[in-house]
């Protein structure tokens, strides 16, 4: 009976994601930045949301939209008016849409360690964390990115997902964040080698 | 010659007049300075450098303030269709402008209605928006870095960050990248590809490989690429063919970081300044690179 119960069961949950996982929508916001907060809020709010291109009539070059599960629309509906992010639409994908590049290297020049996400680049200061370049991208804010960036520490510089407007924008957080995280751990294994080093000597 | 693209300046509209380098990493249009630490400031400064050596005079250089909403570029856009027709203008450079596909076929339309329409080089945004609009071919000079070469190399990609198949390990793949750029028509005349090696092409054809000196710390620098792409503006300007242009800029560029001693914390400022004893060196062929 036990093992009846499991396969029907079974079989119940693979149907259900199936029809989970056919129905896939896009999300359209007049701007990128809106797109950029859009995936910060549903990917906060539980949703299996990620950023692509948008449908290539809507396209102007730097610009996101946001993919989604068509059985979670309401709620996501939802989530976004309550933080007063209002998408211009919401619609139906039948083909696959072109996903973001979201391959992230590093390359350690020593003192600095340079963090590459798809064609966004930043490089920060080992020992400090302070950043003292951010290269690649063409979108026009870019320079500005740059420039709010380029002299701050990793933990006080504001977050391009934020102040950005573009994809490159958008590649740009992603190699913040990871940024941030390779800083902590280069941090967390300074100081497990300095207690480690203080036992050895005690 | 014209220099257009944005600066990320809030309060600035657009400014547009004879540009000069001012010093101290700064470069004047009119009686206005500007900092020239990366993107547009970049690629005019270095453009600029080469001219004041050369005595080529004052280019017209064009600029708006955006910080990435687009409104300083539809400015520029617009600018750009008004004035275009009756400046007479024989190399053209466009940079970080927001891609906009029905203002950039605008443009497009008004340089075709030019008697003799200038040799228009693009790079940043407004590359990315010359190649969606299929239009590629009717520029002269592109350059892309390795990852806006794959982005020109797919038929689909919208933007570099979606391309397709982008890896890390596209120095491999640049030779094939390159075929591909020019077989679906998405790349210029002539290409310059940035990056461990430059691929300097012409209409399919690998034409030249520059390698030397192979400074890794210049891929963290902001700016390396944009200085290209203003060097390459005034030694057309200059008479130089294009070809030769695309090869000396690469080399001049390499150099020029070389002579700056650089760290991944060097500003572009510092590379600018080099150009000219790089481009010099170069020349007389004091340099074996």
């Amino acid at each position: 009976m036990k093992e009846k119960l499991t396969r029907f069961y079974s079989k119940f949950k693979g149907r259900k994601k199936e029809t989970f996982n056919t129905g896939k929508g896009l999300i359209l916001f007049s701007e990128t930045s809106e797109a950029i907060r859009a995936e910060t809020i549903l990917k906060k709010a539980g949703y299996e949301v990620r950023m692509v291109a948008p449908p290539y009539h809507l396209r102007k070059g730097c610009d996101l939209a946001v993919e989604f599960q068509l059985m979670e629309q309401l709620g996501i509906e939802r989530s976004l008016k309550e933080a007063g992010n209002q998408p211009l639409e919401f619609m139906p994908i039948s083909e696959e849409t072109l996903k973001p590049v979201e391959i992230v290297k590093k390359t350690d020049f020593g003192k600095w360690l340079m963090i590459k996400a798809a064609n966004m680049k930043i490089t920060f200061e080992k020992e400090t964390g302070n950043i003292v370049n951010v290269s690649g991208g063409g979108c026009p804010d870019v320079p500005f990115l740059a420039g709010e960036m380029i002299g701050k520490n990793l933990n006080e510089a504001p977050s391009p997902g934020d102040i950005g407007h573009t994809v490159c924008a958008y590649s740009l957080n992603v190699a913040f964040e990871e940024s941030k995280k390779n800083f902590k751990e280069l941090k967390n294994d300074a100081s497990c080698r300095h207690s480690s080093h203080k036992e050895f000597k005690t | 010659m014209l220099l257009a693209g944005t600066l990320p300046i809030r309060s600035l509209k657009l400014k547009a007049g004879p540009g000069r380098l001012a010093g101290d990493g700064k470069f004047m249009i009119g009686e206005e300075t500007f900092p020239a630490n990366r993107g547009t400031g970049a690629m005019m400064a270095a453009c600029l450098s080469i001219c004041e050596k050369y005595g080529l005079g004052e280019p017209h250089c064009v600029v708006s303030g955006d910080i990435g909403k687009g409104d300083g570029s539809i400015l520029l856009y617009n600018y750009l269709k008004e004035k275009l027709p009756g400046m007479g203008v024989k190399v053209m450079t466009f940079h970080y402008i927001m891609p906009n596909l029905p203002c950039h076929n605008m443009v497009i339309k008004v340089i075709k209605a030019m008697k003799k329409p200038p040799i228009l080089i693009a790079d940043a945004g407004f590359m990315y928006v010359a190649k969606m609009s299929g239009l590629a071919r009717y520029y002269d000079v592109f350059t892309p870095d390795l990852g806006e070469l794959a982005f020109l190399a797919d038929r689909e990609a919208p933007h570099p960050f979606y391309t397709r198949g982008f890896i890390f390990h596209m120095e491999d793949r640049a030779k094939e990248l390159i075929k591909l750029a020019y077989e679906h028509e998405n790349s210029a005349k002539f290409l310059l590809v940035k990056g461990k090696k430059d691929y300097i092409c012409k209409d399919g054809e690998i034409l030249e490989e520059v390698k030397d000196p192979d400074i890794p710390e210049l891929e963290a620098i902001g700016g390396t690429g944009d200085t290209i792409t203003g060097m390459i503006a005034a030694l057309i300007y200059k008479g130089i063919s294009e070809e030769e242009a695309l090869i000396l800029s690469a080399r001049t560029n390499r150099l020029a970081g070389k002579l700056a001693k650089p760290t991944p914390a060097t500003q572009i400022g510092e590379i600018i300044e080099k150009i000219p004893q790089a481009l010099e060196e170069i020349l007389e062929g004091n340099n074996n690179e």
